[in-house]
């Protein structure tokens, strides 16, 4: 048995107090009823998972979020990130929804420590992966629309199979799990 | 905004609950009163000096050395108060053990043994001192409780072997090994083979006797005593060599260089004093709260597994819980948000991304280690802390598994 640490910043950053404010009272917290779209990034395995729910509208001029919510298995900071995310794209644009970065979210919750970007990150994806789900569902490609997994999605995505390799090797080396 | 800035505002933020109890003695803890008091006369009154010079501050400081080393051999049975050796931390004691005793052996070849569990002061300097002087370092499995099973160890052990290390008390799940059958074990396959133990987690909670166990070299620490940050001890048994992993001092008697830290090794040995002063007593009164807490929680919070085994070979002062569905580090946060201060083994609270390696190594998958809480509790617990922890658990855990995404 190998023990392998990701070391990561040593610097103890702490949670700013709106990371605080939010955990204490997450706003668009729990499932929607009438969403079109309901999608999830992480995994209990990894520590940290976000379900989004999304109500997608078509006006005249455009596709909108009229509705979002979130559920949160994980850190302070995951639970702030997900309710922050959803505060900002309630009535946005599904275009400009899509632009929004994880730094913007960390910047948004008063700058996360570096431990904790991955919180950000894991937001974000679950956000690309309900646009593009929407409009997988309604048969359509959005000319903005990248091909190519963002960053973030890949990050989301290599984090998952992390895991999900693990346990194949755990099970085949006969151990790891009860 | 700088750190510290934004840690007062976080503070200001959090506020002060209105009732507050610590649990977090695995990391670290209060220093009672009585210990601040035994420590005050040793930083200006008496003792200042250093205790290897020829004055009488340095004489006043080497009194009190001898005598907490005294103190300290008689309650785990040294034969001579030389044995111990002062660090500066436990981390420090369990690298003089390992690296000490693998560097005055370089260049001999073979196998270092270490549990799967060990404290990560034990583990890392095996690996390291492995890498720089060829040794081949093992880590030993242990079952679902935490046992290095006697069996399975016999495998381990042989001709080859230079060197084990196995705790105690496991610090995380409390398990209390049955080190007297390992250490047997270990000897009768090769006489040579140096013993070290972890005993940070079980100095104070369980008889120890080294010459009944036979074990070579044993770790304690002084604030997993109540004692204050700062002091940790390594008892090395006569006639075992070990070479200074760190230099600093032309004295040959001196295994750890540095000046002993007087002041907090005045505290430690109150802190002793107060340990085993009516012990067997305390560590009722404290397994009774312990009791008190696990039932508590496990008939109040479903989807709950306790951590470690539970019989009388869990220590009297360790309750680790993995919550189901909801991440240890957020609950932490929550706790403390009312009051109540725990640890927890998930890969979010540590300063690493991986969750705890004990709770991995009993079998327990990355989910249910992310949701596990470990509170330590002591003789300065009252029945009315565990009645309050117990009112805010409950709602804690609830509030998080609704927001949670992870359902049952």
């Amino acid at each position: 048995m190998l023990l392998v640490f990701r070391l990561s910043s040593r610097i103890p950053l702490p949670y700013s107090p709106k990371v605080l404010e939010i955990f204490r009272n997450p706003r668009n917290l729990g499932p929607l009823e009438d969403a079109n779209v309901v999608e999830m990034a992480g995994s209990p395995a990894c520590g940290d998972m976000i379900r989004l729910y999304l109500k997608i509208v078509h006006r005249d001029d455009g596709d909108y979020i009229e509705k979002a919510s979130f559920e949160s298995y994980g850190c302070a900071a995951n639970i702030a990130a997900a309710s922050i995310l959803t505060d900002m794209i309630i009535g946005k644009k599904v275009e400009d929804a899509w632009k929004i970065s994880w730094k913007q979210i960390s910047d948004e919750l008063g700058g996360l420590p570096p431990i904790k970007y991955h919180c950000s990150i894991l937001a974000v994806g679950a956000l690309k992966r309900g646009i593009r789900a929407y409009y997988k569902q309604i048969g359509y490609n959005p000319p903005w629309l990248p091909k190519d997994l963002t960053v973030e999605e890949r990050q989301v995505l290599e984090e998952e199979e992390m895991m999900e390799r693990y346990y194949k090797a755990m099970k085949a080396l006969g151990g790891g799990s009860r | 905004m700088s750190i510290a800035q934004k840690v007062r505002e976080l503070l200001k933020s959090h506020g002060t609950p209105s009732k507050e109890v610590y649990f977090d003695l695995e990391n670290s803890g209060f220093v009672p009163q009585e210990v601040v008091e035994a420590m005050m006369p040793y930083f200006n009154r008496i003792g200042y000096g250093h205790p290897s010079i020829t004055h009488k501050p340095g004489w006043e400081a080497l009194e009190v050395v001898y005598e907490t080393k005294e103190l300290l051999g008689k309650t785990i049975g040294a034969s001579d108060p030389d044995e111990i050796v002062f660090t500066h931390s436990g981390t420090e004691a369990n690298n003089l053990a390992i690296l000490g005793y693998l560097l005055k052996n370089r260049g001999r070849k073979g196998k270092v043994v270490v549990s799967s569990i060990e404290h990560l002061s034990v583990i890392f300097p095996a690996q390291f001192a492995s890498e720089l002087f060829g040794f081949k370092t093992v880590l030993v499995p242990v079952d679902s409780e935490g046992f290095v099973d006697p069996e399975l160890f016999k495998l381990y052990v042989d001709k080859e072997t230079v060197f084990v290390s196995i705790q105690m008390v496991n610090h995380e799940i409390g398990t209390i090994q049955k080190l007297k059958e390992l250490i047997d074990i270990a000897k009768s396959a090769n006489p040579d083979i140096v013993f070290h133990t972890d005993a940070v987690d079980a100095y104070g909670w369980i008889p120890i006797d080294v010459k009944k166990l036979g074990v070579d070299m044993l770790t304690i620490s002084s604030h997993k005593i109540h004692g204050p940050r700062g002091v940790g001890a390594l008892y090395i048994r006569k006639g075992v060599e070990v070479e200074p992993p760190i230099k600093g001092q032309l004295s040959v008697e001196k295994n750890w260089p540095g000046v002993e830290n007087v002041p907090l090794i005045a505290g430690f040995k109150k802190a002793i004093e107060i340990m085993f002063s009516n012990f067997d007593y305390r560590v009722e009164y404290v397994r009774k709260l312990r009791d008190k807490l696990i039932k508590g929680i496990t008939s109040s919070v479903p989807h709950t597994i306790i951590n470690g085994p539970l019989n009388e070979y869990r220590v009297a002062n360790n309750v680790n819980v993995s919550f189901l569905f909801i991440e240890g580090e957020a609950l932490t946060v929550e706790l403390s948000l009312h009051g109540v201060y725990v640890s927890s083994g998930s890969a979010c609270s540590s300063r690493v991304l991986e969750p705890s390696h004990v709770l991995l190594a009993i079998g327990r998958k990355h989910e249910e280690a992310h949701g596990s809480i470990l509170f330590k509790l002591s003789h300065y617990h009252r029945e009315e802390d565990i009645d309050y922890a117990l009112e805010v658990i409950p709602k804690a855990v609830e509030r998080l598994r609704k927001i949670s995404a992870w359902k049952q």
